[in-house]
């Protein structure tokens, strides 16, 4: 017996075939159980009593106020944390100071606190019981139960995604191609334009794509900060789920739907950009 | 333009990269910075460039105190170890970003920009280059885009941070001339830096050697080859 096995052929790092067909098996099964089979549900749980019953849930007075905040709060949300994500990034990767590393420490903080946490924090805080929230409500403003409460929740649980998208393409980069901007003579806003972003668009267009799904489908911090009030400040997760626990099951599927399809456009946004761009993403990657 | 420095400190923190150095560069010469890492070479020839501002002391251009000048009012065409070449624009919109950056009132027409890149890519011997992006080029490629690129701007003086540390031996010999023949032909004031005496010894018509922040010694190739001030400069150049 040697012990050349002639099957050693092809590349050291090729698994051996049972070890491929295994893991391509098993992540295919993962995807099509937990991915593919619930998404399927939804769909076919929304269109149980046909098209038409689908719609019509859709247009229900409340189904509709909920969409209406929940793309108003996305449309606010978005911009305001893609700049902030963009600030802080920028600060980290180009500047050197002190309590650098607090900071991104800081800028995760959402991610690990639970979603219920953040919604507690800014009903204790701008709430009835705080001297905050009395001076506000004597001024005739408010913010826990309304549309601020549920803005600054959805603020602060989509944070960290333009910032952590950015971050590490923004150290890669390093900032000598904005220093060679600027002795070619280009003023700070001209080299932000002309070379900053075009340099980290798809890690900011893929921030932007993960922090509006999830602005459009957070429901912890929003169901505790909004009161959940129908017609008023429910939003739609929150509202799919009142429809479900009022046995409303169409309507709860139905709006779970346009969710759903909400975050496969993003994705297919997504794809189709890269696969437009897909020659000059090439071409521009790092050497 | 003659460039005076005078007195130059520069500290990171408590660290100090620059003592005081005085330094005086004719109009028109090819000057070297030689030293080891860590000798503050670069960080004076980015204080000249106004990348890096000092702690103490004052930069003269032609005379005039240059100091406090904007990075863009400075008008050095700076060329940076890695090139830092746009690496999301074809090599002829890396030429043309200077002239684009130009305040309105100066800024050339359409055609006078077509034409001036034509002619530095032509300058380089790299007419044909012009739509490629830069990690399609080779590493000499890289390196006379990125001279074009700074010669673009008609700049005041050229700055060059190891232009040549990054190319095989081969690449380098060549360059190497070709950057003689540009100083030659446009007659600016400059400055590289380097940690290889060869190259230093070879191209430069002034050899300044530095090490840990100061200035060793000042003067031609062949005086310095033949009276070192110190045992460093006998030992660094004795390869």
């Amino acid at each position: 017996m040697s012990d050349f096995t002639p099957a050693q052929t092809g590349r050291a790092t090729a698994e051996p075939r049972p070890v491929r067909y295994l893991l391509i098996g098993g992540t295919t099964v993962f995807v099509a159980l937990f991915l593919f089979a619930p998404l399927l549900t939804v769909f076919t749980e929304a269109l149980a009593d046909g098209w038409r019953s689908a719609l019509a849930a859709l247009s229900l007075p409340d189904a509709r106020a909920a969409a209406r905040m929940t793309l108003s709060i996305a449309a606010i949300a978005v911009p305001l944390n893609a700049i902030f994500g963009l600030a802080a990034a920028w600060a980290i990767a180009k500047f050197d100071f002190s309590g650098k590393a607090f900071l991104i420490t800081l800028i995760d903080l959402p991610f690990s606190v639970s979603p219920v946490v953040a919604g507690l924090m800014l009903v204790l805080l701008f709430g009835a019981n705080s001297s905050l929230g009395v001076w506000l409500m004597a001024n005739d403003m408010r913010v826990v139960f309304a549309f601020p409460g549920i803005l600054l929740a959805t603020l602060f649980v989509t944070f960290p995604f333009v910032a952590r998208e950015l971050i590490p393409v923004m150290i890669e980069q390093g900032r000598t191609e904005e220093e060679a901007a600027l002795t070619l003579g280009a003023s700070g806003w001209r080299t932000f334009l002309t070379v900053t972003l075009p340099n980290i668009r798809w890690a900011l267009l893929y921030g932007v794509l993960l922090c509006n799904a999830r602005a459009m489908g957070e429901f912890g911090a929003v169901a505790i900060v909004s009161g959940k009030i129908r017609g008023k400040t429910a939003t739609m997760p929150t509202m799919v789920e009142m429809f479900y626990n009022e046995y409303l099951s169409v309507a709860a599927f139905s709006l779970a739907a346009v969710l759903a399809m909400l975050a496969l456009l993003t994705l297919l946004l997504k794809t189709l950009l890269e696969w437009r761009h897909a020659d000059l993403l090439a071409a521009t990657r790092l050497h | 333009m003659n460039i005076d420095i005078e007195d130059l400190a520069k500290e990171f923190g408590p660290e100090r990269a620059l003592h005081p150095v005085s330094l005086s560069i004719p109009s028109g010469a090819l000057i070297a910075l030689l030293g080891p890492s860590g000798s503050g070479k670069t960080t004076l020839l980015r204080i000249l460039a106004g990348l890096e501002f000092p702690t103490s002391g004052c930069v003269r251009f032609d005379g005039a105190d240059a100091t406090g000048l904007s990075i863009q009012a400075r008008r050095a065409g700076f060329v940076f170890q890695n090139y830092a070449l746009f690496r999301h624009m074809t090599v002829f919109e890396n030429v043309a970003y200077g002239l684009r950056a130009k305040p309105r009132r100066e800024r050339p027409t359409r055609a006078e920009i077509d034409r001036r890149v034509t002619r530095l890519l032509e300058m380089i011997q790299l007419p044909e280059i012009g739509s490629r992006y830069p990690n399609q080029l080779s590493g000499g490629q890289r390196q006379r885009v990125a001279l074009a690129r700074a010669l673009a701007i008609e700049p005041r003086m050229l700055l060059l941070d190891e232009p040549f540390g990054a190319l095989d031996a081969r690449v380098r010999k060549d360059l190497r001339q070709s950057l003689r023949d540009i100083h030659d032909r446009t007659g600016l004031t400059t400055v590289f830096v380097t940690h290889d005496q060869e190259e230093a010894m070879e191209l430069a018509d002034l050899v300044v050697i530095m090490s840990m922040g100061r200035i060793e010694q000042i003067g031609k190739p062949a005086d310095i080859r033949a009276r070192p001030v110190s045992d460093f400069v006998r030992a660094f150049t004795a390869a």
